[in-house]
C-alpha cells in the first residue's frame, strides 16, 4: 500500500512543480498578483506536507525553506524580485531531481544549500530563521506516556468545560469515560451554573464535573486526555493521596477541609458553621453556602481516599483469606433448591396479593427480596473466570501451528470475565473448533503474510468481556479473510443461495455455519471437511447464545460469541395464547406493540406491521401451535432481535416480566423444534419456554416447502 | 454501523494513504478534494467525523470548518484538522472555527488511530 502511495505522490509532486514553474513565470510577470503568490505558496506547502508523511525527508526540509519565504511574501513582509523568481525556479528544480534520486542512495545537497543560502541572504535582517529551525517540525501527539508511576496515586480533577466544547465536536462524556480507563474514577456532576430556563442555550454545556481518580499512571496521562480542550476549558488536576505517602493512616480529611481545599469554601464560612453543632455538610446546604453536588462531590472524595487506605492497608491480610473447595454437585444442587424456592416464592407473593390482607403481602414482599438475593448469590457462586480455559487454548495453537509449518502467537483478554461454570464446560468444543479454523484456513502461511507486507508471525486473539447480561467471546485472527465471492459461489452452488440474490456481506459469512459447508480446496488433518462451524453455530445455540461472522478480505477474521451468563434461571416475558402460558427470553425481546384487527386488514393477509415506519414480518403463534380459543379484540406483537433481524411474535396478552427457573423437557420432547424448556409459574401451571430462533426457522421452512408445493 | 468519516485534502497521495488507514481499521471514507466540495458533499450527507487538510485551494480547512459548524446537517461532528504548522496561530485559528482537534503531519497510521478514536469517544 505504501508504494501505491509514495507512486501517487511522485505524481501528484510532479502535477505541483510543472504548476509552479508556470505559476512563477506568470508572476514574472504580474509580481504582485497575491491569488498567484498563494499559489506557490499551496505548491510548496502540499509538496512539504505529503513529502514528509511518506519519507521523502530530504525534499520536506528543503522545500520548508522555500515555503518559508512565501510565506512572508504572502504576509507582505517582503516582494516578489527576480533574484527571488531565479532561486524559486532553481528550488523547483532541485526539489525535482531529489523526487527522483533513487530511494536509499545519497543525493547531492551542495546546490540544494546553495539555493537555501541565496534565499537566506533575501530576508528581512530580523526575520532570518534561528538556528535549527529549518528542521520539519517534531510531531506533536497526544501519545499517551507509558512511564508508570511506581505508586498509585489519586486526583482530584476539576473539569470546566468551555460552555461552546459540545459546538466544536467534543462530547464531554467521552472525556471522562477516558479518564474512567486510566483507573478508578468517582465522578460528580455539577448543576449549580445551569442558568433559569428562558437563559439556557441547549448547545451549551452549562455542566462541570469532579472527578476523583485513583491511577497508577501519572499526571502527564490525566493532561493527554484533556489535550484538545486544555486551552479553552478550566482544568484543575491536584494531587490528594499516594500510596508513597509514609502515614498509612486510614482516615482522610474533614469535609470542610475538603471545600476549603477546593476553593468552595472559605475557612471563615466554616468556623462559623462549625460552632452549630450539627452535621457539617447538611448545614452548609442549608444555609446555600455550598451546593448540594459540591458537598456531595466532596463527600464523594473523602469517601473514596478513605477507601483506597483501607484497601491498601488490608491488602497483606487479605491474602490469607481463605477459600473452601466444595463438590461441583453440591452447588449443582443448591442451584436447583434455589430454583424450587423462585418457583414457589411466586406462588406466594400470587397468593399474598389475591388475599390482600397488607401483613401477609409485606411478608411476601421481604420473602421476595431475600429469595433475589439468594438467587444472584447462589449464581454467583457458580461462576469462574474464563482465563482457566485459554491456557488451555494458548497449547493447542501452540502445538497445531508447529504440525503446519505456520508461525502464530496467541494473545487473551478478559481472563478473569466470569461465567457460570457449566456454561465454560460446554464453550469448550466450539472454541476449540473455531480456533481450529483460524489457524488452519484464516493464517496465512509466514512467506505469503510477509510478501502480503505483513509480520510473518499471525496472531489469534481470544478475549472475553461482560455485555448487559451476556459475555461476549471474540476470536479474531490476523489472517486472510473469507473469501466473500467463494462463499458465495458455494453457497449458490448448495443451493443456499439464489444466484443474483442481494444479501449483504453478514449473510454470505454466515453460510459458514450451514452443515457441510467448506470452500477449502483440500482436506488437512485439522479442519477442511466442512464439519465444524455448524457444529459451532448448534452450540452456541445451545447454550442460548448467537454467533456473528465479520471478514475483511487480507486482514482477518472475527467471530463474535453471546453467551447468556447462566443456564439455570433467566429474565423473561411471560405471554398468554387463550389459556396458555408461554415464556420467551427478554434478552432478545426488544419491544411489545398492539395488533388491532384493522392492522390485519390493512396488511392484506401478509403479515406485516408497521412499526414507526419499519415493516417488521410477524408470526401469529396462535395459529402455529392450533390454539383455537376466543380471538381478543387487540393482539399484541413481541418484537425480538434474532440474529440481527427483527421478527414479531404474536400472542394474545403480555402478562409481563418472569423470573425463568429452566426444567427441561426430558428425552421424549428433546426433538420438539422451538421449545427449549418448560417452567412452572407461581400457580403451578406448566408454561412452554420458545426458542425463538428455531421457531422463526421452522416456520420459514414450512412457508418455503408450502410455496415450492 | 461502521463510522462514516470524511477526508478533505488537496493532496492525492495524502488521501490515499489516510483512506487506506481508516477503511483498514474498519471505518468507511468519503473523500474530497477540497474545501469547497468538502462542503458540498456534507450538505446532504450525514457522516460522523471529518478530518480535514488546512491549507487547500478553493475553500481552506478554516472556512470549511466555519462552514460546517454553521450548517445544519453536520453541525456537532468531531472535526480534526491535519497540519503542518506545529505552531500555534494556525492551530488557534483552527480552534477558534470550531475544531476538535488536530494532528500534525507527518504522522504514522498508529497516530492518526489513536487521535480518531479519541474525538469519536
Amino acid at each position: 500500500m505504501m508504494e501505491e502511495a509514495v507512486a501517487t505522490y511522485r505524481e501528484e509532486a510532479g502535477e505541483l512543480l510543472a504548476e509552479l514553474e508556470t505559476s512563477l513565470l506568470e508572476l514574472e510577470e504580474t509580481p504582485d498578483d497575491n491569488d498567484l503568490i498563494n499559489r506557490v505558496f499551496r505548491a510548496m506547502h502540499t509538496i512539504k506536507g505529503s513529502g514528509a508523511m511518506f519519507g521523502f525527508d530530504e525534499i520536506a526540509s528543503f522545500t520548508h525553506e522555500v515555503e518559508t519565504v512565501f510565506d512572508m511574501v504572502r504576509n507582505g513582509k517582503m516582494t516578489v524580485t527576480k533574484r527571488l523568481l531565479d532561486l524559486t525556479l532553481k528550488s523547483r528544480d532541485h526539489i525535482s531531481y531529489l523526487l527522483n534520486a533513487p530511494v536509499g542512495e545519497d543525493v547531492d545537497r551542495s546546490a540544494g544549500d546553495e539555493i537555501i543560502a541565496g534565499l537566506r541572504q533575501l530576508l528581512p535582517q530580523a526575520e532570518l530563521p534561528q538556528k535549527g529551525s529549518s528542521e520539519v517540525p517534531a510531531i506533536h501527539l497526544p501519545e499517551i506516556s507509558q512511564d508508570e508511576l511506581p505508586n498509585e496515586c489519586t486526583w482530584r480533577i476539576r473539569f470546566r468545560p468551555a460552555p461552546n466544547i459540545i459546538m466544536c465536536g467534543t462530547n464531554p462524556i467521552s472525556l471522562i469515560n477516558e479518564l474512567r480507563g486510566l483507573g478508578t474514577a468517582q465522578v460528580v456532576a455539577q448543576f449549580d451554573e445551569i442558568p433559569p430556563l428562558d437563559e439556557l442555550v441547549p448547545e451549551s454545556c452549562h455542566i462541570y464535573w469532579d472527578i476523583i481518580l485513583t491511577t497508577s499512571r501519572g499526571e502527564d496521562a490525566i493532561r493527554d486526555v484533556f489535550i484538545f480542550v486544555e486551552d479553552d476549558c478550566d482544568i484543575k488536576i491536584e494531587l490528594i493521596d499516594s500510596s508513597g505517602l509514609i502515614d498509612r493512616e486510614e482516615g482522610y480529611k474533614k469535609l470542610g477541609d475538603i471545600l476549603v481545599e477546593r476553593g468552595d469554601l472559605s475557612p471563615v464560612e466554616m468556623k462559623k458553621v462549625l460552632l452549630l453543632q450539627k452535621r457539617f455538610g447538611e448545614l452548609l446546604v442549608e444555609k446555600g453556602i455550598v451546593s448540594p453536588e459540591k458537598v456531595q462531590s466532596a463527600l464523594v472524595e473523602q469517601q473514596h481516599v478513605k477507601s483506597v487506605r483501607k484497601e491498601r492497608n488490608e491488602a497483606p491480610q487479605q491474602e490469607a483469606a481463605a477459600s473452601i473447595r466444595v463438590p461441583a454437585e453440591k452447588l449443582d444442587q443448591l442451584i436447583n433448591l434455589v430454583g424450587e424456592m423462585v418457583t414457589v416464592q411466586a406462588h406466594l407473593s400470587q397468593v399474598s396479593l389475591a388475599g390482600g390482607d397488607s401483613v401477609f403481602i409485606s411478608i411476601s414482599e421481604e420473602v421476595e427480596r431475600l429469595t433475589n438475593e439468594l438467587r444472584d448469590t447462589a449464581l454467583n457462586i457458580r461462576m469462574l473466570p474464563i482465563g482457566s480455559t485459554f491456557s488451555k487454548f494458548k497449547r493447542l495453537v501452540r502445538d497445531l501451528s508447529g504440525e503446519l509449518g505456520k508461525e502464530i502467537e496467541m494473545e487473551t483478554f478478559g481472563a478473569e470475565t466470569e461465567l457460570d461454570k457449566t456454561v465454560i464446560e460446554k464453550l469448550n468444543d466450539p472454541l476449540v473448533h473455531i480456533i481450529r479454523n483460524s489457524i488452519d484456513h484464516g493464517i496465512e502461511m509466514p512467506d505469503v503474510r510477509r510478501s502480503a507486507g505483513k509480520s510473518g508471525i499471525g496472531k489469534v486473539y481470544l478475549g472475553a468481556e461482560h455485555s448487559g447480561d451476556s459475555v461476549l467471546i471474540t476470536i479474531r485472527d490476523d489472517g486472510a479473510g473469507l473469501d466473500r465471492d467463494a462463499i458465495r459461489a458455494k453457497a449458490v452452488e448448495r443451493g443456499l443461495l439464489q444466484a443474483n440474490a442481494e444479501v449483504s456481506d453478514r449473510e454470505i459469512y454466515s453460510m459458514i455455519f450451514a452443515p457441510g459447508f467448506s470452500t477449502a480446496a483440500k482436506v488437512t488433518s485439522v479442519s477442511g471437511r466442512g464439519v465444524g462451524m455448524d457444529v459451532v453455530k448448534r452450540g452456541i445455540e445451545g447454550l442460548r447464545g448467537s454467533i456473528g461472522v465479520d471478514s475483511v478480505r487480507g486482514s482477518g477474521t472475527t467471530i463474535t460469541l453471546k453467551i447468556p451468563l447462566t443456564l439455570a434461571i433467566i429474565d423473561s416475558l411471560l405471554v398468554k395464547i387463550g389459556k396458555d402460558h408461554f415464556v420467551l427470553p427478554l434478552a432478545s425481546v426488544e419491544e411489545c406493540v398492539e395488533l388491532t384487527r384493522e392492522d390485519i386488514k390493512n396488511s392484506h393477509g401478509r403479515n406485516l406491521a408497521n412499526v414507526r415506519g419499519a415493516i417488521v414480518p410477524y408470526i401469529p403463534l396462535r395459529q402455529h401451535f392450533g390454539i383455537t380459543e376466543q380471538l381478543p379484540e387487540i393482539e399484541q406483537i413481541v418484537i425480538a432481535d434474532i440474529h440481527g433481524t427483527k421478527v414479531g411474535f404474536v400472542v394474545d396478552h403480555v402478562v409481563g416480566e418472569h423470573q425463568t427457573v429452566i426444567k427441561s423437557l426430558g428425552k421424549m420432547y428433546r426433538d420438539v423444534k422451538g421449545v427449549s424448556g418448560a417452567t412452572i409459574l407461581g400457580d403451578g401451571t406448566v408454561a412452554l419456554i420458545l426458542d425463538m430462533g428455531t421457531l422463526l426457522q421452522t416456520i420459514e421452512l414450512m412457508e418455503l416447502s408450502t410455496k415450492g408445493s | 454501523m461502521a463510522k462514516l468519516i470524511m477526508t478533505a485534502d488537496d493532496s492525492a497521495s495524502v488521501r490515499q494513504m489516510v483512506a487506506f488507514t481508516l477503511k483498514q481499521n474498519g471505518y468507511d471514507v468519503i473523500e474530497a478534494v477540497d474545501g469547497r466540495d468538502a462542503l458540498n458533499k456534507l450538505a446532504t450527507q450525514k457522516v460522523d467525523m471529518l478530518l480535514t487538510d488546512l491549507n487547500m485551494p478553493n475553500m481552506d480547512g478554516i472556512g470549511l470548518i466555519k462552514g460546517v459548524r454553521a450548517g445544519t446537517l453536520n453541525k456537532f461532528i468531531p472535526i480534526v484538522m491535519l497540519t503542518t504548522e506545529s505552531n500555534d496561530t494556525k492551530k488557534g485559528e483552527g480552534k477558534a472555527a470550531g475544531a476538535t482537534g488536530w494532528i500534525v503531519k507527518p504522522f504514522k497510521p498508529e497516530q492518526l488511530i489513536a487521535v480518531i478514536k479519541k474525538v469519536l469517544g
